[in-house]
């Protein structure tokens, strides 16, 4: 093991153009996948899941400090823990799409109590999870290989509940348009618990931007989006409820744990909105209407 | 006009085939999800489909072949296809309840539901081939052409679906498209029995003109 990482240590030395052409991050291993090959890379200490590809833009789909691990890099990743505001000890959490497993992780560390399942389409990516990202299962931490429309029909079918699910399959170039349908929030929302949350990282540039604001509306009533300053990402936060007031107060349970994640509550809190800033009138994503990726250009 | 019909009808079964295998994709999706396999399946279905449909469709060309049993091959397609439009949802709805495997649901329940419409689909391709040929000598050349025809049909149709009708319409309506196409395709059919046979009658009458 250690000397094939040196094999390609010493490889991408001697040959640094051309394995990387268009990116200045060395690349450390890349696996094979029945998807898309994953590959992991190191660019000042900081190292990165990637899919391959031979565009310029890189989408990373996780990234971890290695000076400090627990540094959440994303600031998607860091808005997502004001989920934690509407509801400090969830029981269950569902995670679909694990990428490096950093969610998993600190929501493990930050309430071990709670109940955490990911779902991930590709066995590939939960590999290279555990072995580059700390990415630890437990009898509380579970990985399920699957498509996430799946596992939810499937849970639903066994009368399965959640406090707060996750959904992060759409940091890529391709958007599975399955997980964009109104019919699909229905499933989620169908799988909450009363009170229950859920957190999505979507996109927030493109014509999909009003299309999938309005089709979250439709399911869910009140919105709040979190709008990550530097980055492309935007989170829904949305509840299985009445009324949603997401109330931002830092939770006791986080008061002492953040610095660790080197999350500023007040910072992120601040970038969290319930204002309505898409088309109303936009037509809404259904399972017999989806064009995402043709509207995400 | 008679080659050029069949060359036309040759082109929309081509079409509404690979239309159909694609909406075939979206349907599947929210229960199966989009992975690797499920479009295995889909594209394994359409294949095994076209693969009898062919067999058939040459089977069924021995038999007096006429405009009049081609174009009930494309009312068949057409009416075949009705079933994907109402019952999909049941079926896979069921078929996912009781296979819990990904893999093999998303066969069955593409089976159950494309199989049969693009079946008939298929026996389209020799039909018509039986229908242009002449001669044993120029067989090769007709077919060849038929598939040149139909293989851009099923270009045509991919693009299409894929690029714009998917933006434009709804999976259903774009079902209803490919129904409107296949049985618009076997109307026109007969159609043109209906003017070969006045011709022939014509023909018939003044023994000296030319036939076609």
């Amino acid at each position: 093991m250690k000397l094939n990482k040196l094999l390609f240590a010493t490889l991408s030395l001697l040959l640094p153009t051309s394995i990387s052409p268009l990116v200045n991050a060395q690349e450390i291993e890349k696996s094979r996948s029945i998807y898309r090959n994953v590959v992991i890379t190191e660019n000042n200490k900081i190292r990165c899941m990637r899919f391959e590809t031979r565009r310029k833009k890189v989408s990373n789909q996780a990234c971890m400090d290695i000076n400090a691990p627990d540094r959440i890099v994303f600031e998607y990743a860091q808005g997502t823990l004001a989920g934690f505001a509407h509801n400090p000890t969830p029981k269950r959490v569902l995670i679909l799409g694990l990428g490096g497993g950093t969610l998993s992780n600190v929501i493990n560390q930050i309430s071990p109590k709670t109940e955490v399942t990911s779902v991930d389409i590709d066995p590939v990516v939960v590999k290279m999870a555990k072995k580059y990202f700390a990415y630890q299962e437990s009898p509380k931490v579970k990985t399920e290989i699957k498509d996430a429309r799946v596992y939810v029909k499937r849970a639903l079918l066994n009368k399965q509940q959640f406090d707060w699910i996750i959904l992060d399959a759409f940091n890529g170039d391709y958007i599975p348009e399955h997980l964009m349908t109104q019919e699909f929030l229905q499933e989620i929302k169908a799988l909450l618990s009363d009170n229950g949350l859920v957190t999505a990282n979507t996109f927030s540039t493109s014509e999909l931007y009003d299309y999938e604001s309005a089709t979250y509306h439709s399911v869910f009533g009140k919105l709040y989006q979190f709008k990550a300053p530097t980055k492309g990402n935007r989170l829904i936060f949305a509840c299985n409820c009445d009324e949603f007031n997401f109330n931002l107060t830092q939770p006791d349970i986080l008061q002492t744990k953040l610095e660790k994640y080197q999350v500023d509550w007040q910072k992120i809190t601040r970038y969290i909105t319930d204002k309505i800033d898409w088309d109303t009138n936009s037509e809404v994503l259904t399972d017999q209407y989806s064009p995402a990726n043709l509207l995400n250009r | 006009m008679y080659k050029f019909a069949i060359t036309l009808l040759a082109f929309c079964a081509g079409f509404s085939i690979m239309s159909f295998e694609l909406l075939g994709g979206r349907m599947l999706a929210p229960y199966f999800g989009s992975s690797v396999y499920v479009w295995g399946s889909i594209i394994t279905v359409f294949m095994l489909a076209l693969s009898i449909g062919y067999l058939c469709g040459g089977r069924l060309s021995l038999y007096q072949p006429s405009l009049k049993k081609f174009a009930a091959i494309f009312m068949t397609a057409a009416i075949a296809l009705l079933p994907s439009i109402f019952y999909s949802q049941v079926i896979f709805e069921f078929v996912f309840q009781i296979i819990e495997d990904p893999r093999y649901g998303s066969l069955l329940a593409a089976s159950c539901v494309f199989l049969v419409p693009s079946v008939v689909m298929g026996m389209i391709a020799p039909y018509s081939v039986r229908l242009l040929t002449v001669c044993a000598q120029s067989s090769g050349q007709t077919a060849g052409f038929l598939y040149f025809v139909s293989t851009l049909g099923s270009a045509i149709g991919t693009i299409m679906t894929s690029f714009y009708l998917v933006l434009w319409l709804e999976v259903n309506q774009i079902l209803w498209l490919t129904f409107s196409i296949l049985f618009t395709a076997g109307l026109l059919a007969l159609l043109i029995d209906q003017i070969n046979v006045k011709q022939q009658q014509t023909d018939f009458n003044a023994p000296t003109a030319q036939q076609n």
